[in-house]
């Protein structure tokens, strides 16, 4: 019989922790001395995915920097849930001032550190869609312009949840909010240009873009991880489903966000310097359906006479994303000639 | 006083807000029966020496079955694994290889030679096992292991019963079936060997014994008549096995026909092609689909040569041929005669159509009720009279070694219970870990690991064991694969996924806890368990 390479732990690497790895190939969640950057008694509803998702970055950071981290925070959800005054979740440093300076505020905290020779200190800047892809854009462009030493993380929960689920630039068409009721011709968000931060974040050609997603642990703190290897302006873009918004049930979170991945709508892929270098292969190819029925936002596209074709030109965006990133294995991405090839990063994870 | 400016309150902690109240549901930790154990006859939990297994632990793995199961390396290689088609790891891709891990763990026992478990103090208790057979041999052993004295008394020269004079040795090595024989008789079990118990009550009133377990299993080979010429040469199977198995078998020609279809007719047709037959053609009278036989078995004869003849009954035997009458499935699918005849060369005709059993130890008892050729006991494995109890072939069932060695350990137990004047109850049962319970994303791909086979050619000529091992590494990364059915396997996920830090973890061995106190009873935890051990409950509001 040929020989066999043994290189299998039960649930491989998709699993938060595994008894049978050794312990520094464990994840940092795994490990009951993580940071815990935002403790119990916060009051995001049940089920939050950007507590979660700020949890899980927020504790690789502190790992990666040695615990020493300033984290510098947009006005939203996260904020608003974790410093009710006069107590706070976090046990880290944490700093806030407004819905839109967080990048500046953090350039200022990056800048402070590097006068005091704090090099040791890394500094993040973190909020919500509404707080980075709108609101905060102007300073964060001027922070990736300037390739200030800050590592921007964005919580997307893809509207404005905090002030009861107004659209953001990051609302994907169809998505009803109450901004973009379900009714008219064209019910909830419009089909518009769209607005990949992350992509215009690789405009600016900063060493490090990544996106992630809660579902993808292992691959979130990779980048996390990754990011704090750069000196620089970084950008990490994080989808964090929120069962208030959404309309989904408060156990689907991470069944939601790994959906978004399966299905094509939401690209997991890093950059460097403005290329992509890895992308997150599918590993179960799921039809845009499965993640859109789960999500009471899209319940019109299943009761409307219209729903079908909705439904259709968003397989239709999934299917246009596989196509641009790679997605699927073996299928190489569309790029322009000359771009070299991205890994898979799937192949790094193999055997963990 | 000291404070900045502008600052009248002390930084506090969130950790005043109790979360908790929030809750309507809680999630709860549970240890649900995995569909493997719930199909093993012998109650062995596979998932839990699979788990012990799994990290190198193989001693306290071969520790873990023996609670149920003292014969491994048996099991390992004649077990019918209804295990594996239970496996929801079938649906996922291929089920788990559990009973070639089983087989691994018996060997390893045998070859380093780890000590039996030690026995509860002497009860002062004397218990005739009758029979040294799977399911005797297993009442004894856990006999033993409870602290009651225990003889055997068997009608064959050597212990084993079918396991040694019904299983050829290409299925199950001698050695190995004197090896973990010789480790049970180890626990000071006396066996009394060429002893035939003719009547129960008088042996059991000779010899002082206390309770008796009747497993005497079923060889007496069931006869069809069949219009024979003076020179056809006619068998049963079970005569023609043992007759090999002790060294000296019958010549039956180079052509041989086999009548039936169950697991014997299998062992007779293979056995026959290793003796030399150049032709081995089962006859049995339905199809394939039909037969009693095990799928393996049928394969694994069929890729060494031996023919089938499906829908065909002999209707003649004659002097080196036989006459077949077609047959055909009516309505209800009980095959009916044709009227067509076709002639097969055959030299001998070997009979296996069935075994029963010799009752007439206790032919003589009103009170040991038997019914279609089977002694009739309760679900504690007693008959009707009490203090006497019975299991394996003797009694309705499976006539599998692993259900022999299943009867033999309720039986145990029962007669355990019933010595000390305790009540014996069924133990009890946690609900069943169904495969929509399981979050499958959460497992690597892998295929189950395929066990090297001999080469066909050089099987059928020698009675070496067909179906190889695995080696250390084979045998973990098959152990790896189980997906531990409502069990944790501390995979972390749960202190991972919660939002709220609610889950505290209890370290190596400890499992978790919910922190009631700021659990928001999202169900994350429950939804993302890839083994489906945590289950939402309602809060009594």
């Amino acid at each position: 019989m040929a020989l066999q390479q043994i290189k299998f732990y039960q649930t491989g690497s998709f699993a938060v922790g595994n008894r049978l790895l050794d312990p520094d190939q464990r994840s940092v969640q795994s490990d009951t001395d993580r940071a815990n950057s935002i403790n119990s008694g916060h009051r995001a509803c049940q089920g939050c995915g950007e507590a979660l998702g700020a949890r899980y970055a927020l504790d690789a950071a502190m790992r990666a920097a040695g615990g020493q981290v300033i984290a510098v925070n947009a006005t939203g959800c996260l904020e608003v849930f974790s410093t009710p005054y006069p107590e706070s979740s976090w046990q880290i440093p944490w700093i806030h001032s407004l819905f839109g300076n967080a990048p500046a505020v953090a350039t200022g905290v990056a800048a402070a550190m590097r006068v005091k020779g704090r090099s040791d200190v890394r500094v993040i800047g973190q909020g919500g869609d509404g707080g980075t892809v709108d609101i905060g854009f102007a300073c964060l462009s001027g922070m990736f312009e300037r390739n200030d030493d800050v590592l921007y993380i964005c919580y997307d929960n893809e509207a404005y949840m905090n002030t009861g689920v107004q659209r953001s630039g990051a609302t994907p068409p169809a998505a009803r909010t109450t901004t973009t009721p379900a009714v008219g011709p064209e019910p909830g968000n419009r089909f518009g240009q769209g607005k990949s931060a992350p992509l215009i974040a690789m405009a600016h050609e900063i060493p490090y873009v990544a996106t992630a997603t809660v579902a993808g642990l292992r691959d979130l703190e990779y980048k996390v991880r990754r990011a704090m290897e750069f000196r620089g302006a970084r950008y990490l873009h994080v989808l964090v489903p929120c069962p208030l918004g959404w309309g989904s049930a408060s156990c689907d979170t991470i069944k939601i966000a790994r959906l978004a991945e399966q299905t094509g709508l939401f690209p997991v892929f890093e950059a460097e310097d403005g290329q992509v270098v890895s992308v997150s292969k599918i590993r179960k190819r799921a039809p845009v359906e499965d993640y859109l029925r789960l999500q009471s936002r899209y319940a019109h596209l299943f009761t409307s006479p219209d729903g079908e074709r909705t439904i259709a030109r968003l397989q239709a965006r999934a299917d246009r994303n596989i196509a641009r990133f790679g997605l699927l294995d073996g299928v190489p991405p569309s790029l322009p000639d000359g771009m070299p090839q991205p890994r898979s990063r799937n192949d790094d994870e193999a055997g963990r | 006083m000291d404070k900045p400016f502008a600052i009248t309150l002390d930084v506090g902690s969130s950790l005043a807000n109790k979360t908790g109240s929030w809750r309507t549901e809680r999630p709860v930790y549970v240890d649900l029966l995995p569909p493997c154990s719930n199909a093993c006859p012998a109650g062995e939990s596979i998932q839990q020496w699979l788990y012990r297994a799994e990290d190198g632990g193989y001693e306290a793995a071969w520790r873990q079955i023996m609670a149920d199961n003292p014969l491994p390396a048996i099991m390992g290689r004649v077990c019918f694994r209804p295990c594996e088609a239970a496996c929801n790891r079938g649906e996922v891709d291929t089920a788990v290889g559990i009973n070639s891990v089983e087989r691994f763990l018996g060997d390893e026992a045998i070859a380093r030679d780890w000590a039996m478990p030690a026995a509860a103090a002497a009860t002062g208790k004397h218990v005739l096992v009758v029979g040294a057979g799977p399911a005797g041999l297993a009442a004894a052993y856990h006999l033993a292991l409870a602290g009651h004295t225990v003889t055997i008394r068997d009608a064959g020269p050597e212990p084993g019963g079918m396991m040694r004079y019904g299983i050829p040795a290409y299925r199950l090595p001698r050695t190995v079936i004197d090896a973990e024989i010789g480790r049970i008789l180890s626990l000071g079990i006396t066996l009394e060997s060429g002893v035939t118990v003719t009547d129960v009550r008088a042996a059991l009133a000779d010899g002082g014994f206390d309770a008796a377990f009747l497993a005497v299993g079923a060889q007496v080979g069931k006869r069809a008549y069949i219009p024979a010429g003076d020179s056809a040469k006619i068998l049963d199977a079970v005569s023609y096995l043992h007759a090999a198995a002790d060294q000296a078998p019958p010549l039956l020609g180079r052509r041989v026909a086999i009548y039936g279809g169950g697991d014997t007719a299998i062992d007779a047709a293979r056995t026959a092609r290793r003796l030399g037959a150049t032709d081995a053609v089962i006859v049995y009278r339905r199809t394939r689909g039909q037969m009693p036989a095990h799928a393996i078995e049928v394969d694994e004869a069929a890729a060494e040569g031996v023919r089938m003849m499906w829908l065909s009954t002999i209707a003649r035997a004659e002097s080196g041929a036989l006459v077949i009458e077609k047959m055909e499935l009516d309505e209800t699918g009980f095959p009916q005669p044709t009227g067509e005849f076709t002639t097969l060369d055959a030299d001998a005709v070997v009979l296996a159509l069935g075994q029963e059993t010799d009752l007439s130890l206790v032919g003589g008892d009103p009170a040991i009720a038997v019914d279609d050729g089977v002694v009739q006991v309760g679900a504690d494995q007693m008959t009707g009279e009490p203090g006497i109890f019975a299991g394996g072939d003797m009694v309705a069932g499976d006539r599998t070694v692993t259900t022999g060695v299943g009867h033999g350990k309720r039986a145990a137990r029962a007669i355990d219970a019933w010595l000390r004047g305790e009540p014996w109850r069924p133990p009890a049962q946690a609900a069943l870990a169904a495969f929509d319970r399981l979050n499958t994303w959460y497992y690597s791909d892998a295929p189950a690991t395929v066990r090297p086979e001999l080469d066909v050619a050089r099987r059928i000529s020698t009675f070496d064991e067909v179906v190889g091992g695995l080696d250390e590494s084979n045998a973990l990364f098959e152990a790896r694969r189980c997906l531990s059915c409502g069990n944790c396997f501390e995979c972390d996920n749960c202190f991972g996924v919660c939002p709220d830090n609610a889950v505290i973890k209890l370290g190596p061995g400890q499992r978790y806890q919910v922190d009631l106190d700021y659990c928001k009873g999202c169900g994350i935890c429950a939804a993302e368990c890839p083994c489906g051990a945590i289950e939402m409950v309602p809060e009594q509001i």
